[in-house]
């Protein structure tokens, strides 16, 4: 038997609507009741004023396990999750081999289970090789452990192979989580489609393309009444789309990634790849749209992208770098900074809910609240805190990350995982 | 000349309008030694330049390579077929294993945009754009202007109207952002779309119809169409698009009489002008091909004078 | 004075300079005496302001005026590399047919002989002249090649660090002059 308890904070639960000033006591990793006044744990911890948040929940990180390990490894991914907060992640599934089966699921929580500082919820492909043609075997990934279903990084063009998915995942109660890009709209486009593009010579990705998917998902979801989820919104269009279809009842979710509101297409002006990613930068206006649906609620999931990426490969040709960047260890900071900050649209509870009870939410994970009886997952945040990114001090095994330097108002400041500190300022 | 302190020419949307005038202004005075017995000059004696062509290309790198002869230097070609590129070496590598080779003058010719300005954030030597992408030709769209002022004196108020492919031109691109600062009015003209509305922002007009450019023009810079690789679904084919847009002989009638007639080359005669107008009076098809040569010898001195980017 | 000036001797002034382009043009009659075949032509910048001064002079005394040309230097230098900035090129003007014709090369200073070297294979470039001569507004010594000027408007007696400066009232807006001028000691 082992206590820890945790003092001089402000709890934050947006599950149970509490913010109080109160101590939060765990034992064997689990939470339990504060018992009466003059007992002792085996651990204190002092938030000294800040906030004790249940621990974050990302559901958009790449880990690149199995395949990929000099990118990344779910052990070095974890300790950058860690480092941002996070108590747990989801991770997609275009490893190499794709997990699109039993074998390759359990491969990966088993490597996660030995290597990981923090909980690693796994997803399974739509599709057999994420290819967008035949329905991977949903029965026996759920028996493995998945959370979700999706083919991120890939979109299944094919319409009709896309509702049977839905329609069938609906049988075993799985969310689709969509990475929503048209193939023929979007061709070879690496940026933004507007104005830079035109500058620059670069193809353009135009918003439609985005657009296109999210629409053909709320018809989907609606004619198969069961959840969609739209991966990394990024044009304006989409948000009105979702909120005209939530409105109707639709089950239809979307999130958005830091760098979609940070970070306009100019940026790609001086060709650096680090302002390459998949859908790309846009513009004021569809930052503009997108706070605007996190403000209402359209779209209420945060999240990373967390995609890394060797540096010899993001070296190259900006056509040919590969998309995505870095994210666990800035998205807190960046969301807290632009959202709560600076646009004020909205406070730091609500923007604590949209990274643990709405997560948790979407996909009936066993997390993201502080009641007793929950897993003591805990972040401890200083919401006013002002600090600068070092991408040289990152656990991560890369540094593609345009926000190396970048000055950022709100952080995490320790990472609690069933009880134990994985991580610490 | 306080006003060059650049190593490389990347484009002309970074030049200031004084830079490209000392482009110009050298280029006339190096256009001299074309027209002299001795054709050479001993500037870059002892430097090496190297023409390293990832993408095809005839004419210009030949014109870049005269252009360096005429200036004393060593050349080198290297083109995509003989390169390590073709074995997977990435162009970073590639472009160091010429550094260590101690070329001083990189000129780079690559179907990807932005490839000239990786390489010169990563290299001493001076990095000469030949094309990179659709992004910018900046001796392409040079020698254009510098053969425009030639004929016409200044370029101030000019009404210049470049007809085409412009979505994929790096010509077009090089000559907008020349021609705003040098105070010519720009027009695009082509099929809706290639030339799609959103090129406005860029501070041109936009025209769909050939018509409305034919008797104010004093220049029409004709592009090269190119319809059988990969233009099939931005319009039906060759012969509509002569229709709409190709310089016929009844076409170039209503000119103005001094409107010059310019090509970057090589031209599809027939398709996007008329055999017989590519040859006549008004042409100065040619003369931009002399005038590349001017120009180069003149980037070429410069950037191998230049003390580096501006910080 | 918060900033030390360089030291500065005027060696000539607008009435010296004036003088001593006069007797330059005399002399360059004296030597030639068809003037239809010489051209007076100038190294930029300020050997073209001599030549024109030269051809001035050469005009008032003689009623005819030799014909005029520029030959450019900077692209007939080869150390590009070991000058801190560029000089600018500027267009040779010189006449089509140089055979059988002289050419008098003028330059405001003579120093280590290179601007000549140069100018003299620019010529070579565009034909074969039967003679050319040098005229200098100033010698100031240090040659580094086996280069001597036929005319010389002064010899001024300089150490290597010293500069020459040359002003014209035309070109630079100050009087006619030319200074020594002594660099600031460290």
């Amino acid at each position: 038997m082992s206590t820890l308890r945790i003092f001089n904070g402000r709890i934050i639960d947006p599950a149970n609507g509490r913010d109080e000033k109160a101590e939060l006591w765990i034992r064997d990793g689990v939470i339990i009741e504060t018992p009466a006044d003059g007992a002792k744990a085996d651990e204190e911890i002092d938030a000294k004023g800040r906030i004790i948040a249940p621990g974050l929940i990302d559901i958009h990180v790449h880990f690149r396990e199995p395949g990929q390990s000099h990118k990344e490894t779910i052990g070095t991914g974890s300790q950058a999750a860690a480092a941002g907060g996070f108590t747990s992640v989801v991770c997609m599934p275009n490893t190499s081999p794709a997990a699109d089966n039993a074998g390759t699921i359990t491969l990966i929580r088993e490597k996660a289970a030995t290597s990981s500082i923090v909980n690693i919820f796994t997803t399974g492909a739509i599709t057999k090789g994420l290819a967008g043609q035949e329905l991977a075997p949903y029965n026996a990934m759920v028996g493995a452990g998945i959370v979700a279903l999706t083919d991120d990084g890939h979109c299944v063009q094919n319409h009709e192979v896309m509702r049977r998915a839905v329609e069938y995942a609906r049988m075993f109660g799985l969310v689709v989580l969509d990475h929503c890009q048209d193939y023929s709209l979007v061709g070879g486009g690496v940026m933004n489609e507007g104005e830079w593009s035109l500058r620059l010579g670069l193809p353009g990705w135009p918003r439609i393309g985005e657009e296109i998917i999210v629409m053909r998902n709320i018809l989907l979801a609606e004619l198969c009444d069961s959840p969609i989820h739209c991966q990394h919104i990024s044009s304006g269009g989409s948000v009105r789309l979702i909120r005209e279809a939530r409105a109707r009842g639709v089950k239809i979710s979307g999130e958005v990634c830091p760098h979609h509101i940070a970070l306009t297409d100019d940026r790609l002006q001086t060709f650096d790849s680090n302002y390459k990613m998949n859908p790309p930068l846009r513009t004021e206006r569809d930052i503009e749209a997108i706070i605007g649906g996190i403000a209402d609620g359209t779209l209420d999931i945060l999240c990373s992208d967390h995609a890394p990426h060797a540096k010899y490969e993001k070296e190259v040709e900006l056509d040919q770098a590969p998309f995505g960047i870095l994210g666990l260890e800035t998205e807190f900071g960046l969301f807290s900074d632009i959202l709560v900050h600076k646009k004020k649209a909205i406070d730091i509870n609500r923007l604590i809910e949209l990274y643990t009870v709405k997560p948790a939410k979407l996909l009936s994970l066993d997390r993201g609240t502080l009641s007793v009886g929950a897993k003591g997952d805990v972040t401890l945040i200083d919401p006013d805190l002002e600090w600068v990114y070092d991408k040289e001090q990152s656990p991560s095994l890369s540094r593609n990350t345009p926000f190396h330097g970048t000055e950022m108002k709100g952080r995490a400041v320790q990472t609690i995982v069933a009880g134990k500190t994985v991580w610490s300022l | 000349m306080s006003g060059w302190t650049r190593k490389d020419l990347l484009g002309l949307d970074e030049l200031s309008a004084e830079e490209l005038r000392i482009i110009l202004d050298t280029a006339k005075a190096f256009k001299g030694v074309g027209e002299r017995s001795l054709k050479k000059v001993p500037a870059l004696r002892g430097h090496t330049m190297v023409n390293f062509f990832v993408e095809p290309s005839t004419r210009t790198r030949t014109s870049f390579e005269l252009a360096a002869m005429r200036l004393s230097a060593d050349v080198v070609n290297i083109s995509a077929t003989a390169s390590s590129l073709q074995k997977g070496e990435s162009l970073k590598d590639t472009a160091l294993n010429l550094e260590a080779l101690r070329a001083d003058i990189i000129v780079l010719r690559h179907s990807s945009a932005g490839a000239s300005r990786f390489l010169a954030e990563r290299l001493q030597a001076s990095i000469i754009n030949a094309g990179d992408g659709a992004h910018e030709h900046p001796t392409q769209g040079l020698l254009d202007i510098f053969t425009m002022i030639e004929k016409r004196g200044s370029l101030e108020g000019a009404e210049v109207a470049i007809i085409g492919d412009i979505l994929f031109s790096r010509v077009a691109r090089s000559n907008i952002y020349a021609l705003n600062k040098l105070g010519a009015k720009v027009t695009l003209v082509g099929p809706s779309t290639l030339v799609p509305k959103a090129f406005e922002k860029l501070g041109v007009k936009v025209a769909h119809r050939i018509d409305d450019i034919l008797e104010t023009a004093d220049v029409v810079n004709l592009l090269r169409i190119q319809h059988e690789r990969q233009r099939k679904e931005y319009f039906p084919g060759i012969g509509e698009y002569i229709k709409l847009f190709g310089l016929t002989k009844a076409r170039a009638e209503r000119l103005k009489p001094g409107c010059l007639i310019m090509h970057p080359g090589p031209i599809n005669r027939g398709v996007e002008i008329d055999s017989d107008v590519a040859d006549g009076d008004q042409s100065v098809i040619l003369e931009q091909v002399t005038n590349g040569l001017a120009v180069r010898m003149a980037v070429l001195y410069l950037c191998a004078g230049g003390v580096g980017l501006p910080s | 004075m918060s900033q030390e000036q360089p030291e500065t001797l005027l060696v000539m002034d607008a009435d010296a300079i004036r003088k001593a382009i006069r007797r330059i043009a005399h002399e360059i009659v004296e030597r030639n005496t068809d003037l239809s075949r010489l051209v007076i032509a100038g190294i930029p910048t300020r050997g073209v302001e001599v030549a024109k001064r030269i051809l001035d002079h050469i005009e008032q005394i003689e009623g005819v005026r030799p014909e005029f040309g520029v030959v450019d230097v900077a692209m007939h230098r080869d150390d590009l590399r070991r000058r801190g900035r560029l000089t600018a090129v500027v267009p040779t003007e010189l006449p089509v047919d140089l055979d059988d014709r002289v050419i008098v090369l003028v330059d405001d200073v003579l120093f280590t002989g290179r601007s000549c070297r140069a100018a003299l294979d620019a010529i070579s470039s565009f034909g074969r002249p039967a003679r050319v001569q040098y005229a200098v507004l100033v010698d100031r010594g240090h040659r580094e090649l086996p280069i001597r000027a036929d005319y010389v408007g002064k010899n001024v007696p300089t150490a290597l660090e010293e500069k020459i400066r040359v002003r014209f009232e035309n070109l630079d807006s100050v009087p006619d002059s030319v200074r020594v001028v002594r660099p600031v000691k460290p």
